[in-house]
């Protein structure tokens, strides 16, 4: 069937916010669909609360909503758009939900809209566990032993029944969200509340354990024809028991017979057949026996997944933009794959390896469980592809932007005795464990002891599991021995028993030279040069210029086909072979170093601005080269840039690719951290960057250089020094006074940034800012006054050398100590005297120009009274450099781009600040739900996943779309709870005052209700926790609490409060953290007691916005 | 480890280390792109005469074992991969591949850029090459001194030289309803080179299964009392096979008439059609195959380096399923004769169970004719 002319105007639902379990990957999904569907000429309106998105940007459908993906706001857009059908498969669980509670509000019906992708009813029987359950039964498919419980009692009953280990599952999450593993009755009574919490629909699976069993996942597709194809095999190489998004996967399928790997093949047919989906893609999920090859069906997703945006990248067939296409109607057998010119109806076959490495962010949450399990934990991901596992893996591992240079060993950084014994101590008492700390040994551990303590410890899944076991077979623990332990497929540990022998081989033999076959054999291996150096006691360099021009990597194309096709896109890898199929033309190109794997601090704005930098160049006539290896991204599709190289970003692996492709520019400002710290070196090795030198980036990072550049132009910092090594951080702290802030240098996303109150916090903080970073970096610490109650301000501007563009000028709600990417934000700012904003204009444009920024800046500022500081300046793309963009509507990153390639701003025709006429609010996003035991207060170290944003016409209606698109739902009436700090108790009685005169009661602890009723607000006082019961967490669990104030000041006060604040998180209750933040909540509440609900679409925005 | 090259006939050549038995290998240098199934590729009759490189990069992990074998031994010449595994993982696994193909005498190659052998072969064509321990100019010479592919008859090499009754079904790996109940139909299959697999998905088709001789008579044939007789696959140019080409020609008509892949070509040429060479065949398990009765798209597996040119039989045959990719006839059926047949493989093995269909047309032509 052709396409459907029934149709013409299609909703596409994006995922909204990056949070754990859902990231970019949505994004690619999202706007591979909005494309191929205006491709066929449909109308589309998209919907999504990220700013951060390609697919929000106005040039990818005809109507843009940024607004909060919840039912009342969709409805109206429905109602509004009128739309013939809803696509609702590419946009993650939270698009399914959301049109799940549309039709089963029957607004769908209502309204005439058809959902397209997927059925509701297969959708329901895909998602909920016992009708998928019912539905394997009737296919004859083994699924596990399992109930379906909605009480306690039921619980129990089921578990006991079944029989510890049990597996909770709780339906319709995401992520695995609230799902775990119960050892015993104790831990299952957790684990239930736990999953109960996280239900949407309060309900959970209790799942027949299969822990240690061989793990795999099919990524299928299928037409309205029955047509069906297995676009990839994927196989966990961590076994069953760990979420398969915190697993290193590996595509293909590695350990499967033929027959073994049919029978999978047939029984996922029968799958998607049964549940209904009939036009689009699917995830199902399969553990093996690897005793006797039982098969078990573990779960389907019925629409593009995490694992589809993988599957898509391993293989180049493009799942999302396809699925789009049959959603509308067509067969596979009607449309063409893209990069080989014949039929997607095929199943793509690689002649490659690809591993896929989870990466995470334990060390933002202090106090967390880092054990892994069926609860999705990881950030983000990167992933590399090698002509063998081994080649893979290791340039996985140097992707990771965790400072090692592939499979390494740690065995003289970390004492595995004490690891093991945190690990015993964490499961006895639920205590944090220290990964990062490096160990000056007690006393020289035996080889023995380190083994039996690596035996050890490897039976518990942990992020960097793989190194621990490869740090095993060094010590000489068998395959066997750790199979046994940690039931990894042998044939993955035996691969990793090669490098581990090689690597015995070099490093054992450094008198000698390498020879030419040792180091070729090395590079097959994937070692870097990095690494080599370290094994050989050499320098990379020496190693590099050793290889010379004989030993170089070879490009090999993605080709869907192993090459029985010529490839008709230059989607490449780098390998070791005979020849290279890059083919380098001679156009004039410019390179572009993407953000590598998404970590906190470091998410999809700068794929964002990488994209973007793509798109501009093209437009400039230039061949634009992408570098990255993310691969849930936009900037990793190959459609995105002239050329994709899916690689590692290091400087040897960028090197290899300017040596193939001589590029005459690479901009290294846009992707973040990771391909910044390239800029020297690149610079160094004679690789021309794109705008802002290197040694402007150096000027402004590095303290005494910028502090010369702020005496020059006469600029305010904070009071401030560097510290070199504790002592130096006291007498720099005395002389400022507490309260200071204290980071270590060169970080990003406030790695390890801390406010600290008094000597013995500082003390504290040194020893744990030492292990947080890597290297000497670590000892460089900047110590700097801390503003209190100061307002902060962030500005991204544009500079082409000559002239400064101020891009947006937004203004901080929570006040100075949050860090910027945690922080709501506001543009144009709205509280700010007319001369402090000239002053922070007129300051961006002095520092631009006195740097010499070609491209972006990023400034952030401090304002107390009229006094405005700089606080810092990154002449780099920020994170709000997408948020900005849709509020503006330009494109920054674009302008930027091409005024790198040397266009100045006035021939692009952007000379002006735009200031909106609207609000536009950015809100983060945080984790916390994932990391039991986690402080939720914020701080300057950034720990926020991703951002919402709201717009509105008034600045109350813009938060108040912020916060549900942030999955805040504020309360109409009911308690609140309020207890602050003596600073703000006046700001607190006013605010209780505006609640109580919408119909809010209030309670307040001592202090606070007696400041409010001095002030005239009437407050039933309730207990502190310490105070003893009934106190407020009661309340809270008793579900007597409807919002939170909560401020708190020092260390006391803030550990005093923790649990309050933890258990609001867990009952889902709105709270506020500061006052600012509350203040703007309560005026958020009065709009949406008004009623005023407005929807609009950013190009009717951006019409009127100039 | 000793030093092992492989040359093509046009002098390229590729270094890497031998693995399987010591000597030389002569054979077409083909390629073949599934990802799984090496043992059924190493023991598909259909791969005689030829050096085989698999483009998977890793080979061997499952190790082999006795279940998933195609026939008794493998019948190709030489077998090329990028890397062999030395570690084998399966619950089945009886043995490594390292040593089954040293049991076998089959000689190999790993270590080399398979990709880049791959492109040179689709770029080129499928060629004449040598591979083994000998020098490289030795290995030129008889790279260049061997037969093409074109004009070989190699069923001689892989029929069965007696007559003998098949009765081992799919077993477990079967689907539970395919074992149909009686009437339980008798076929003749003619074994040039016939994968077991074949013959599983007869007997699970509810088939009483005689193999019998590629030169085996018509009369002998029909002395047997088939309701139905099945061309199997094999291997080489079908154009020489002219005395079965006659042998089908006298039984068209009499019974029904099912052909896989060479089986298929026979077929054809037995109905005055006409065969000829791909350039580089299709060797895989992903080959997108559109059923013209149903418009239904099977994924299938193919083995094959000749093709039929439908237009030779234009009037006589339909077109029942063509090849996506590059619209290849890929099956026909007689437009009166009980007679058809395809050239790609559904009883897989390796590969998708998607044209399984096949087995129960065939049984029911069988129905229709009893």
């Amino acid at each position: 069937m052709p396409r459907r002319d029934d149709i013409q105007k299609i909703l596409l639902i994006g995922s909204g916010p990056i949070v754990i379990g859902q990231a970019c990957e949505f994004d690619y999904s999202g706007t591979q669909g909005a494309k191929a569907l205006r491709e066929e000429g449909y109308e589309v309106v998209l919907v999504n609360s990220n700013p951060a998105t390609i697919m929000t940007d106005p040039q990818f459908a005809d109507r843009t909503y940024i607004e909060p993906l919840v039912p009342r706001v969709l409805e109206r857009i429905l109602e509004r758009e009128r739309p013939d059908a809803v696509l609702p498969t590419l946009g993650g669980q939270t698009a399914l939900n959301l049109a799940l509670a549309m039709h089963d509000q029957g607004v769908l019906e209502r309204l005439g809209v058809e959902l397209i992708g997927a059925k509701v009813e297969a959708i329901r029987k895909a998602e909920e566990r016992e009708l998928f359950r019912e539905a394997m039964k009737a296919i004859g498919l083994e699924s596990f032993r399992a109930r379906t419980v909605r009480t306690l009692d039921e619980a129990f009953e089921a578990a006991e029944a079944i029989g510890y280990p049990v597996i909770l599952r709780p339906s319709l999450t995401m992520g695995g969200s609230g799902g775990g593993v119960a050892n015993d009755r104790a831990e299952f009574e957790r684990a239930i509340r736990w999953a109960f919490q996280q239900s949407p629909v309060h309900e959970c699976l209790v799942e027949e354990s299969a822990l240690g069993w061989k793990e795999y996942e099919l990524e299928v597709i299928r037409d309205a024809a029955d047509n069906f194809a297995v676009i990839c095999t994927i196989e966990n190489f961590d076994p069953m028991g760990v979420h398969t998004g915190d697993s290193i996967t590996v595509a293909p399928a590695m350990t499967l017979t033929d027959r073994e790997y049919q029978r999978m093949r047939d029984a996922a047919r029968a799958i998607i057949t049964e549940i209904g989906v009939d036009t689009g893609g699917s995830n199902i999920q399969f553990a093996v026996n690897p005793d006797d090859g039982r098969l078990v069906v573990i779960e389907m997703n019925p629409r593009v997944s995490r694992s589809s945006a993988l599957a898509s990248k391993a293989t180049g067939y493009p799942i999302a933009k396809i699925a789009a296409k049959l959603a509308v109607g067509y067969r596979l057998d009607e449309l063409r794959n893209d990069i080989t010119g014949t039929s997607s109806a095929f199943e793509p076959t690689i002649d490659y390896v690809v591993v896929k490495w989870p990466r995470f962010a334990f060390e933002k949450f202090g106090g967390s469980d880092p054990r892994l399990t069926t609860q999705m934990k990881s950030v983000g991901e990167a992933m590399a592809i090698g002509r063998t596992f081994k080649q893979a893996v290791q340039k996985a591992a140097r992707s990771l932007e965790t400072g090692r240079d592939g499979v390494v060993s740690l065995l003289d950084k970390i004492d595995y005795r004490e690891l093991a014994a945190q690990i015993r101590r964490l499961k006895e008492t639920g205590e944090g464990i220290n990964l990062h700390r490096p160990i000056e040994a007690r006393e020289r551990a035996t080889i023995e002891e380190l083994r039996e303590a690596i035996l050890e410890v490897v039976q518990t899944p942990l992020a960097d599991r793989l190194w621990y076991v490869a740090d095993g077979l060094r010590l000489g623990l068998t395959v066997e021995e750790l199979h046994e332990a940690t039931r990894i497929d042998p044939w993955f540990l035996a691969e990793l028993e090669e490098i581990v022998a090689v690597e015995r081989d070099v490093a054992g033999d450094r008198d000698r030279p390498l020879s030419d076959a040792m180091l070729a054999r090395c590079k097959e291996l994937g070692f870097s040069d990095a690494s080599l150096a370290a094994l050989r006691g050499e320098t990379a360099e020496s190693i590099r210029e050793r290889r010379g021009a004989s030993i170089v990597p070879v490009y090999a194309r993605v080709d869907t086909c192993a090459a029985e096709f010529e490839a008709l896109t230059p989607y490449l890898y780098s390998t070791w072979g005979r020849e290279s199929e890059s083919k380098p033309t001679g156009r004039q190109k410019v390179m572009i170093l993407g953000g590598g794997p998404n970590r906190i601090g470091q998410g999809i704005e700068f794929d964002y601005c990488c994209v973007h930098a793509a798109f501009a160049l093209k437009e400039l006539g230039y061949e634009t080269l992408m570098v990255n290896c993310n691969p849930e991204t936009v900037s990793t599709d190959y459609d995105t840039s002239d050329r994709l190289y899916f690689e590692p970003l290091s400087f040897e692996d960028v090197m290899a690719i300017v040596r193939e492709e001589r590029p005459v520019g690479v901009i290294v400002q846009f992707g973040g951290q990771t391909p910044l710290k390239l800029a020297v070196p690149l610079a160094r090795a004679g690789v021309p960057i794109l705008g802002t030198s290197a040694d402007a980036i150096d000027r402004a990072e590095d303290r005494e250089r910028f502090d010369e550049i702020l005496g020059k132009l006469g600029l305010r910092r904070p009071r401030g020094g560097i510290a070199n090594g504790v002592q130096d951080a006291f007498a720099v702290a005395e002389r400022i006074g507490f309260p200071v802030v204290v980071r270590p240098s060169y970080v990003l996303g406030g790695r390890a940034m801390e406010i600290v109150h008094s000597k013995e916090d500082l003390a504290a903080y040194m020893d744990r800012a030492l292990e947080a970073v890597d290297g000497a970096q670590a000892q460089t610490i900047l110590v700097d006054e801390f503003l209190q109650d100061a307002i902060e301000v962030d500005v991204d501007a544009v500079c082409d050398g000559e002239r400064v563009v101020i891009g947006g000028l937004m203004q901080h709600i929570e006040e100075a100590g949050v860090h910027s990417g945690d922080s709501a934000m506001v543009l144009p700012a709205h509280a700010l005297p007319a001369d402090v904003v000239a002053a922070i204009r007129s300051s961006t444009r002095a520092l631009a120009l006195e740097l010499g920024v070609v491209g972006l800046m990023n400034v952030q500022f401090a304002v107390r009274g009229s006094a405005v500081y700089v606080i810092e300046v990154n002449p780099r793309a920020s994170r709000t450099v997408p948020f900005i963009s849709k509020s503006i509507g330009v494109s920054l990153a674009q302008v930027a781009a091409k005024v790198m390639a040397g266009k100045k701003l006035a021939e692009l025709g952007y000379t002006r600040e735009i200031v909106p006429r609207h609000f536009a609010v950015k809100e983060s996003v945080f984790p916390f739900h994932k990391f039991a035991g986690v402080d939720t207060i914020l701080g300057p170290e950034m720990r926020s996943t991703g951002e919402v944003m709201g717009l509105a016409e008034t600045l109350p209606e813009a938060f108040l779309k912020a916060l549900w698109a942030s999955g805040s739902d504020l309360p109409a009436e009911g308690p609140v709870f309020v207890s602050v700090r003596d600073a703000d108790k006046q700001a607190a009685c006013d605010l209780a005052y505006r609640l109580r005169e919408m119909g809010f009661t209030i309670l307040a602890t001592g202090g606070t209700a007696a400041a409010l009723r001095r002030n005239g607000v009437e407050a039933e006082r309730v207990n502190k926790v310490l105070e003893g019961t009934p106190h407020i967490v009661d309340r809270l669990r008793g579900g007597e609490v409807a919002m939170v104030i909560n401020t708190t000041e020092g260390a006391k006060a803030i550990a005093d409060s923790r649990s309050l604040r933890r258990e609001t998180l867990l009952a889902g209750i709105p709270y506020f953290t500061t006052v600012a933040g509350a203040a703007a909540a309560v005026s958020a509440i009065e709009a949406m007691r008004e009623g005023r609900l407005s929807v609009r679409s950013l190009q009717e925005y951006h019409c009127s916005a100039s | 480890m000793s030093e092992a090259h492989l040359v093509l006939a046009d002098g390229t050549v590729f270094r890497g280390e031998a693995i399987g038995a010591a000597g030389a290998a002569v054979g077409e240098a083909v390629f073949t792109t599934g990802m799984t199934g090496y043992q059924e590729v190493l023991t598909d009759p259909s791969y005689c005469g030829q050096i085989v490189t698999m483009t998977a990069p890793q080979i061997g992990n499952t190790g082999v074992n006795a279940e998933d074998r195609e026939a008794l031994r493998p019948f190709l010449a030489g077998f090329v991969v990028h890397e062999l595994a030395r570690r084998t993982s399966s619950w089945r696994a009886q043995k490594t591949l390292e040593a089954y193909l040293a049991e076998h005498g089959i000689v190999g190659i790993e270590g080399i850029d398979t990709r880049a052998l791959t492109r040179h072969i689709r770029d080129v064509g499928a060629q004449t090459a040598a591979l083994g321990t000998e020098p490289p100019d030795a290995l030129l010479a008889m790279a260049r001194s061997a037969p093409p592919m074109e004009g070989r008859d190699l069923t001689g090499e892989v029929s069965t030289d007696r007559v003998y009754e098949w009765t081992e079904g799919l077993g477990r790996w079967g689907t539970s309803s395919a074992r149909r109940a009686a009437p339980e139909r008798h076929v003749v299959c003619v074994d040039l080179g016939v994968k077991y697999n074949i013959l599983r998905c007869l007997v699970d088709a509810g088939c009483r299964v005689t193999v019998v001789p590629a030169r085996t008579s018509a009369d002998e044939i029909l002395a047997l009392a088939p309701d139905g007789i099945f061309l199997s696959n094999g291997p080489g140019d079908p154009e020489p096979v002219q005395d079965v080409i006659e042998t089908v020609r006298a039984l068209l008509g009499t019974k029904p008439i099912f052909g896989i892949c060479l089986g298929h070509q026979l077929l054809a040429l037995a109905l005055g059609g006409r065969s000829y060479k791909l350039k580089f065949g299709h060797r895989g398990l992903n080959h997108p195959v559109k059923d013209l009765t149903t418009g239904r798209i099977e994924i299938t597996t193919q083995n094959h380096g000749f093709a039929i040119d439908v237009a030779s039989l234009e009037g006589k045959c339909r077109l029942t399923h063509i090849h996506l990719n590059d619209d290849t006839c890929m099956g026909l059926a007689h437009r009166d004769l009980d007679a058809f047949s395809v050239q790609f493989h559904p009883e897989a093995a390796a590969g998708p169970h998607d044209s399984r269909y096949l087995f129960e047309r065939f049984v029911a032509s069988m129905d229709r004719a009893a």
